[in-house]
């Protein structure tokens, strides 16, 4: 409701359009692309959920790369252990993350901020240890690698290889998961986390269960993320949670959001894009300087913020709203509320 | 029986001791102040009723105790807490605002009948519905603050300072508001004020809080005539 501009028409348009364009592309694209927008999707897919936790609900994490991992080791395992479908393994890992999540959100209802987060750095840096000791995968490493879903019969039209199939399980999901956001940040769930976020005394004269509230947010979240990781191993085949790649993965997430836009719906899936484009674009700028891709990266990231500090989306809400006033200024010169003593005298 | 009464409440903010039990009663539909100066508990009294600080003493709304109890539990059971400082959320709009007031409340049709009914009563609220609450004046903002409380279909309102920071005619009008929610649906209110002029005209009853203990009490007529109270709180 905030902000809200854009007739329902014009919304629904630019949604079917994006939808065209995200479908299309595996069809112009090779397959090393398609990995990449796949990868973007799940990224999104987390960043999505970091940003009811982050972004409206006020709450910062940076573990939840651990919930990621989650996710991607319950889909690998029962998919290469317990022979499971995919799909099947879906509904498993949303209700075992948002369990987990909720068990993690209890102790952001004693601390905040600062402190929450590095809790949440504590999740990171215990999830790599915990895989370690009980999962045994290929060749006595951490590593599982789950045969892949393939392009069924009836797909062939669109999608005879399977990399294309796997973007399209991921688009549909992404879909899914994005409609969910959407729906849950516009109703009564959505301004009740807003309202904690920003008085929370109020919120509870209000009638709101703050508890209720903080650990529902981080068991939401909690949930976007398993799903995300499932997705991964989906796109990727591999589930694996090192030390560096956790905590990479957590701090992806939240970049996703932030230069995306916190507290917009849209602004975790542009940001996400936004950041896995980034990340690809600077890699081969220079083939034999490792190190300068990354610092590119960086310093790419640090000036769309500089320019853009509300996010992509906010930003480009805002300079929507400025070009409205000043096309409605153009249409019908307010004529001043009270004649212009200066302009009578000289008349 | 008393809608809430009050029996020798005590609240303390660590070791400081602010409330020195303080006993006062509210009857359905009536209108109490509470007077008093800065720092004489006005604030801390309304937080411990709504739960928001803890308390020590005795604390019934409708006959049940809810002391200790959640703020969210109390506000379930009709008590709506307007807070100094108004507590609207400054990022969302007024109707969002509106709708949260509702959070505890299930009937649709009655959430829509009491919208529409209070953009009625409070017409500037109307006109911003989509209007980002941080935008509009403080007494824009104090309006919504209320529209918002009354939206959860309180019994009792308690009002902190809801003048602080209004041009005096503003919050005249906010007062005739008031009043008239008062008569025509009967809302009980708990109102804490340092404009005792306007306050004693719309409340019956008052109390006198200093030091964190009720120094006198009675009716809003009897305290605007007493000497003491005219000088301290008056001004005249």
């Amino acid at each position: 409701m905030r902000g809200r501009a854009l007739g329902i028409g014009t919304r629904a348009g630019a949604a079917l359009l994006t939808v065209g364009v995200l479908a299309w592309l595996p069809q112009y694209y090779g397959a090393t692309d398609t990995a990449l927008f796949a990868k973007a999707i799940y990224i999104a897919i987390a960043a999505l959920g970091l940003n009811l936790l982050t972004g409206y609900n006020g709450q910062v994490s940076i573990g939840h790369g651990a919930f990621f991992g989650f996710g991607a080791y319950a889909t690998a395992i029962l998919m290469n252990d317990h022979g499971w479908d995919f799909l099947a393994t879906l509904p498993v890992v949303a209700v075992a993350s948002f369990v987990v999540g909720a068990a993690v959100g209890f102790p952001a209802l004693r601390v905040k901020g600062l402190y929450l987060a590095l809790i949440t750095l504590g999740l990171a840096a215990l999830f790599p240890d915990l895989v370690t000791k009980y999962v045994h995968g290929t060749g006595g490493t951490t590593l599982v690698q789950p045969p892949l879903p393939t392009s069924p019969g009836w797909a062939q039209g669109f999608a005879p290889n399977d990399d294309q199939w796997r973007y399209y399980l991921a688009l549909t999901i992404g879909i899914v998961m994005f409609i969910l956001a959407w729906n849950l940040v516009r109703g009564r769930f959505g301004r009740a986390l807003l309202a904690v976020r920003d008085h929370d005394a109020a919120a509870s004269t209000i009638g709101i269960d703050l508890a209720r509230i903080k650990v529902g947010s981080f068991a939401i979240s909690a949930l976007y993320a398993g799903i995300a990781g499932s997705v991964g191993v989906m796109v990727t085949g591999l589930a694996n949670a090192g030390r560096v790649e956790t905590f990479q993965l957590s701090i992806n997430f939240l970049v996703a959001v932030v230069i995306g836009g916190t507290a917009t719906v849209l602004g975790p899936v542009v940001g996400a894009w936004t950041f896995v484009f980034l990340e690809r674009a600077t890699q081969d700028l220079f083939p034999d300087q490792a190190l300068l891709s990354p610092a590119i990266f960086g310093v790419a990231l640090i000036l769309l913020l500089f320019a853009l500090p509300d996010g992509i989306v906010g930003g480009a809400r805002r300079t929507g709203r400025f070009a409205r006033r000043k096309l409605q200024a153009r249409r019908a010169p307010r004529a001043p509320d009270f004649p212009s003593p200066i302009r009578e005298d000289r008349q | 029986m008393s809608l809430l009464e009050v029996v020798d409440l005590s609240a303390a903010y660590g070791p400081i001791q602010v409330l020195h039990g303080i006993s006062l009663t509210v009857d359905a539909g009536e209108v109490v102040v509470v007077l008093g100066a800065n720092g004489a508990g006005k604030t801390t009294a309304l937080r411990a009723i709504s739960g928001l600080v803890a308390a020590k003493g005795e604390l019934r709304f409708d006959g049940v105790s809810i002391l200790g109890r959640h703020p969210e539990s109390i506000a379930h059971r009709g008590v709506s807490h307007v807070p100094q400082g108004r507590g609207t959320l400054a990022g969302l709009t007024v109707d969002e605002n509106m709708r949260l007031g509702a959070y505890s409340r299930r009937d649709r049709e009655g959430i829509a009948a009491d919208l529409a009914e209070w953009y009625d009563t409070f017409p500037p609220l109307a006109k911003r519905r989509s209007q980002t609450a941080g935008t509009m004046s403080g007494g824009e903002q104090q309006m919504l603050a209320v529209a918002r409380s009354l939206m959860s279909r309180p019994r009792l309102l308690l009002l902190d300072e809801p003048s602080l920071g209004l041009a005096p005619l503003v919050t005249k009008q906010l007062f005739e508001t008031l009043a008239t929610v008062n008569r025509e649906r009967g809302i009980a209110m708990l109102l804490v004020e340092q404009n005792a002029a306007l306050a004693l005209e719309l409340a019956a009853r008052g109390y006198v809080l200093e030091a964190g203990e009720i120094v006198a009490s009675g009716t809003a007529e009897n305290l605007s005539r007493d000497g003491e109270i005219r000088k301290a709180y008056l001004g005249r």
